[in-house]
């Protein structure tokens, strides 16, 4: 049996991809909420996705008068001569009175720091500081009061690193999980033209091609590469180029050279996490429906509470949301991942 | 017609080896750079993985030596990714010299090089004026930017940094680096695990092609490292950038003559020689890769696209 009180009552942080979905993400039990603008200034610019300044506004009072926290991500990088958008959606975060920032661009990051300074500041995973001597860093210069790490840390490595940051730690716990360091990918620029650093894109839908042929095998592309092809039956994942299947000397056919694509669910880590000294739980998904959002966030406050209450927490319905109904746990268990 | 030739201030840089080459081939490559590459900054130092350090560390001291006497600066880049205590080390190591000029790829060597001059190198994030307003406050001297930034943003960033006193750096030649992760994709190749490698790598002196399962070129896998599978080639784009205050140009080491390359760079800059002619030069080399340089205008980062014409 399990001792609730060594638990310290995690923030659960949700996703919200549009107002509506916010408010479903708050009434199923998140403690917290993130989202973004509509343009480039967040890491999921995605079409038909997003808030206003005005909807931001309106879901915070939603959210304010049920107990719950509404996070602005500013998480990507202005190009030169470009910052002025960043510096306006910050200029809104601190207008508004969001309850935190999440920046990821050091730049916007000293922006805030120095025009707001009451402004809470998270660091984006998009930062990609990953040792204790690189938030440390953040914290020093822009007075970071929380990291998002980033999905590559084992549960015992995050234990560590809690103690030797003078910041708390949000964690990822279930949803979709790029495979290269946050922060750090070109590939849908090196592809497409369009950057997920400078305009918040992966694998944008509109370079996205899906050829089926006679026998039903499904081909997909990005731009005028075959990311994979599916056998008649066989599950396709959204296509992305680290979650893709290549050739090479090594291999006898086609392999998946960066991972296969399953989805992140850490829910059998949760107490492990907990007792890490984790402050907040991460699900990802801005992208996915308000039904997604509903099913995950009630699985995860349930967890979290009976966790908390000293009970065992059960989550057999998550898996019918993963992609390909395929999960992983990633890099937490052990090193072996890598 | 005006042949536009490029400043003449305008220096060749050659960047940290990405790959992992035997110790002995490390070292004459750089011994053959001393005495016959016209580059003025040499990068040392283990950029990709902590594993390789330790095998040419015995060599390091020579090398430096070497290229110190043959008149280049040395620079010593850090570990791009950044988490388990051995690459903690790493970085702490490369750091501890006062009197030795670092390149940081990381936060922690930010951290750690904070107060005294030094570089960034293209695997920190410096996309813009005030990014390059904080690490100019802490200390760098020299800012060498993000493989994708589109020529409007360099010219935008180059202009600030002149009232920094900073000078910056683009890359001009050799794979271009795409991602990191914290997985071994060598080591998942061949069904091992990154501590279980064996340094397979070592066998890939330019990375391990990864073709489409249409049999097309792709990318390029060096370690936790995903590159692409052209070659970055901005001859053509040399005057151009120089023109908006680049001043340092850097070539990226693959296993082919990187001399010659840096012989035909330089006769870009000192000579005006064109870009299709520079290109043919590059092509005789046989690095067996097309060139490319979409990035720059801001078009998918494969694409090779003509210069124009000014």
């Amino acid at each position: 049996m399990t001792d609730a009180t060594e638990y310290q009552q995690p923030e659960l942080v949700c996703p919200a991809g549009t107002p509506a979905g916010l408010r479903t993400a708050v009434d199923a039990g998140a403690d917290a909420v993130y989202c973004g603008l509509q343009n480039v200034t967040n890491a999921r610019n995605f079409p038909g996705l997003n808030f206003t300044l005005a909807e931001v506004e309106q879901s915070l009072a939603y959210a304010h008068a049920r107990g719950a926290k509404v996070l602005l991500a500013v998480n990507t990088f202005p190009p030169a001569g470009k910052f002025r958008l960043w510096r306006d959606a910050i200029d809104g975060a601190a207008k508004l009175g969001v309850d935190a920032v999440i920046v990821a661009d050091m730049g916007v990051a000293d922006y805030a720091a120095r025009l707001y300074p009451d402004l809470r500041l998270h660091l984006s995973v998009q930062a990609g500081a990953s040792s204790p001597e690189a938030i440390r860093f953040y914290c020093e210069e822009f007075g970071i009061k929380r990291v998002v790490l980033p999905r590559m840390l084992t549960v015992a490595e995050i234990a560590e690193l809690h103690q030797q940051i003078p910041c708390e730690i949000e964690a990822f716990v279930f949803g979709n999980i790029g495979m290269m360091a946050e922060g750090r990918c070109s590939l849908t620029n090196y592809v497409t033209g369009l950057s997920t650093n400078m305009d918040g894109i992966c694998s944008p839908a509109a370079d996205v091609h899906y050829e089926e042929d006679a026998a039903r095998n499904l081909t997909t592309r990005l731009g005028d590469y075959v990311i994979d092809c599916f056998a008649c039956g066989e599950s396709a994942g959204y296509t992305t180029i680290c979650k893709g299947r290549y050739l090479c000397g090594a291999q006898s056919e086609g392999y998946y050279a960066f991972e296969e694509p399953v989805s992140l669910n850490l829910s059998a880590l949760l107490p492990d996490l907990m007792r890490a000294g984790v402050t907040a739980l991460k699900i990802e998904g801005r992208q996915r429906s308000r039904a997604y959002v509903k099913s995950v966030v009630s699985a995860f406050r349930k967890a979290v509470d009976d966790i908390m209450a000293g009970r065992e927490a059960a989550f057999a319905s998550l898996l019918a949301l993963t992609e390909g109904r395929r999960e992983t746990e990633g890099a937490f268990p052990s090193k072996r991942w890598r | 017609m005006e042949i536009a030739v490029a400043d003449q201030q305008s220096e060749l840089t050659l960047g940290p080896v990405l790959f992992n080459w035997n110790p002995e081939l490390w070292r004459d490559f750089y011994f053959r750079i001393a005495d016959e590459a016209p580059v003025t900054t040499v990068y040392l130092g283990e950029v990709i993985c902590f594993k390789r350090a330790p095998l040419f560390d015995t060599y390091l001291e020579a090398v430096a030596g070497r290229l110190s006497a043959a008149g280049k600066t040395v620079v010593y880049s850090t570990l791009a990714e950044v988490m388990s205590k051995q690459e903690r080390r790493l970085v702490e190591e490369a750091c501890a010299n006062p009197a030795a000029l670092v390149e940081a790829n990381d936060g922690s060597a930010l951290l750690q090089l904070r107060g005294r001059p030094h570089h960034i190198g293209p695997f920190v994030n410096t996309y813009n004026e005030r990014t390059l307003a904080v690490l100019a406050r802490g200390g760098a001297c020299n800012i060498c930017l993000p493989a994708e930034m589109p020529a409007a943003a360099i010219a935008a960033f180059a202009a600030e940094a002149e009232k920094f006193g900073v000078t910056v750096e683009v890359q001009a030649f050799g794979r271009v680096p795409l991602a990191l992760s914290a997985r071994c994709y060598h080591a998942r190749a061949h069904g091992r695990t990154k501590d279980s490698c064996k340094f397979i790598c070592e066998n890939d002196p330019d990375g391990m092609p990864l073709r489409t399962l249409e049999d097309k070129p792709f990318l390029t896998v060096n370690g936790v490292q995903t590159m692409s599978h052209d070659y970055l080639n901005l001859t053509g784009e040399l005057a151009d950038l120089a023109a908006m205050g680049v001043t340092r140009f850097r070539l990226s080491p693959q296993s082919g003559d990187m001399v010659s390359v840096a012989a035909i760079f330089r006769a870009v800059l000192d000579q005006g020689i064109d870009a299709d002619e520079a290109a043919a030069r590059l092509d005789a080399l046989n690095f067996g890769a097309p060139f490319s340089n979409g990035f720059y205008y801001g078009k998918p980062g494969h694409s090779w696209n003509r210069a124009e014409v000014s």
